[in-house]
């Protein structure tokens, strides 16, 4: 595969890397957590670039002081979904932020096909690209 | 390896010492629960000195239960706790999150799992104190969700005895109750401490206390009155030890302000002593004196 040589999806921040240890995960986590950021747990089995809304796996963690908590709602998600993408992230609440400021996917099915790229010629020599996970045309729950 | 464990170092290094002699300075009386925190500590830090020379051991249980009248300070040993077992690597951040059953137990199916689970998550790292255990369990409605809570706290206790530390709290013989018909519970609990009643003396020296850091003081004759308020106060019901004091205090704060106030109006010039001095009537205008140790609402 030339567009995606190490066969999985990269998105968020350490994708290109091996998969985070739990320790890892957890170090993140608690770095997370000493800026004060509330961290929340999403999956999908559609990790189309254009699905930016993952299902949520339970509230966002306000008020949490320790990563162990995190982690215990990651694993729960984990033994739950153990096929599907899941990932992490960070809300920053200070005002003026507001937004999503980590996200890392903790959790991949064992298998990712990846995406098709599909061409489709309009108006003359014009071109429309689509793509499309190879998995997407089962229904939902069944793509892994 | 060192054969050599410097107790002196681990002790200096932890700062274990400052909050004991904290402990010994800022609570009145409980020796025997100072006792047993100094027991405790003890025990953590020599455990943690053995591991140091590779002995092996299973890692502590340190699961609390502190039982005792109310206002006997169990919540303020608490925080105290969280700070020892935080200076000792025991529990990874060292707050404390104190809750009731209103805060663990839903009010309909399946609300009461994502409640607890969130309580629980919140104290990761540190101390998890639960405030009148024994209502968790409610034995005369069998579809109560009380049960669920304890036992996804059991799990938790359990299975994650390094990431936070539970401390039950209540009355005695309550509490006594509720081991009785959750014994699961009762053997993940290690440490048992029991919060005796102040005596008179005791419940002065804490007045006296409270009022030195709000920068207030008694006069002589004030001091000869609480006393008696104390002795007097001691015989009525709901009496709350180092709470009822302070709600008496703060009674005693408003009616020295009151009184203030009247002296200006009538325009008295006050000095500094004025507003520093608790006076005898501020105390005796309290309702308690009036009662003659017949039984009554305490105002």
């Amino acid at each position: 595969m030339m567009n995606n040589p190490i066969g999985r999806i990269t998105q968020g921040q350490f994708s290109f890397l091996p998969d985070l240890t739990d320790e890892e995960i957890s170090a993140q986590i608690q770095y997370g957590l000493d800026k004060g950021y509330a961290w929340s747990v999403e999956y999908t089995d559609d990790p189309h670039p254009r699905n930016t809304y993952w299902d949520m796996f339970g509230h966002p963690m306000f008020d949490l002081r320790d990563a162990a908590g995190v982690l215990l709602e990651v694993n729960n998600c984990r033994k739950t979904f153990p096929q599907h993408y899941i990932r992490l992230m960070a809300f920053d609440s200070t005002r003026g932020v507001e937004s999503i400021v980590m996200s890392f996917i903790v959790n991949r099915p064992a298998d990712e096909p990846g995406f098709s790229l599909q061409r489709q010629e309009v108006n003359g020599r014009s071109m429309r690209y689509t793509t499309r996970g190879y998995g997407a045309d089962k229904p939902e729950g069944g793509r892994y | 390896m060192s054969e050599n464990v410097d107790l002196q170092a681990l002790l200096q290094e932890s700062n274990v010492t400052s909050v004991l002699e904290q402990l010994d300075r800022e609570l009145i009386g409980l020796t025997p629960v100072k006792r047993r925190i100094r027991e405790i500590a003890a025990f953590l830090l020599v455990t943690k000195a053995r591991q140091q020379l590779g002995l092996e051991a299973d890692p502590p249980s340190l699961h609390m239960c502190f039982t005792g009248n109310p206002g006997t300070g169990k919540t303020t040993v608490a925080m105290r706790m969280a700070e020892i077992l935080h200076r000792l690597g025991y529990v990874r951040k060292g707050h404390v999150i104190a809750v009731t059953r209103d805060d663990l137990v839903g009010q309909y199916i399946g609300h009461t799992a994502p409640k607890t689970k969130e309580i629980l998550k919140k104290a990761m790292g540190g101390v998890l104190f639960i405030d009148e255990a024994y209502y968790l369990y409610r034995p005369e409605n069998e579809r109560d969700y009380g049960q669920e809570a304890i036992e996804i706290l059991l799990q938790v206790m359990e299975n994650q005895r390094d990431d936070l530390v539970v401390i039950l709290a209540g009355y005695a013989d309550r509490m006594k109750t509720f081991f009785g018909s959750n014994p699961g519970m009762a053997s993940r609990i290690a440490h048992n401490l029991d919060f005796p009643d102040y005596a008179p003396q005791e419940l002065l020296q804490i007045a006296e206390m409270m009022l030195e850091r709000q920068h207030y003081q008694l006069s002589p004759d004030a001091k000869v009155a609480l006393q008696e308020y104390i002795e007097k106060r001691l015989k009525q019901p709901n009496f709350a030890n180092a709470r009822s004091i302070r709600n008496a205090l703060d009674r005693a704060r408003l009616r020295h302000a009151n009184r203030l106030f009247e002296q200006a109006e009538q325009g008295q010039q006050l000095t500094a002593d004025d507003f520093r001095e608790i006076g005898e009537a501020d105390l005796r205008a309290s309702r308690v004196f009036d009662q003659d140790d017949e039984a009554g609402a305490p105002s």
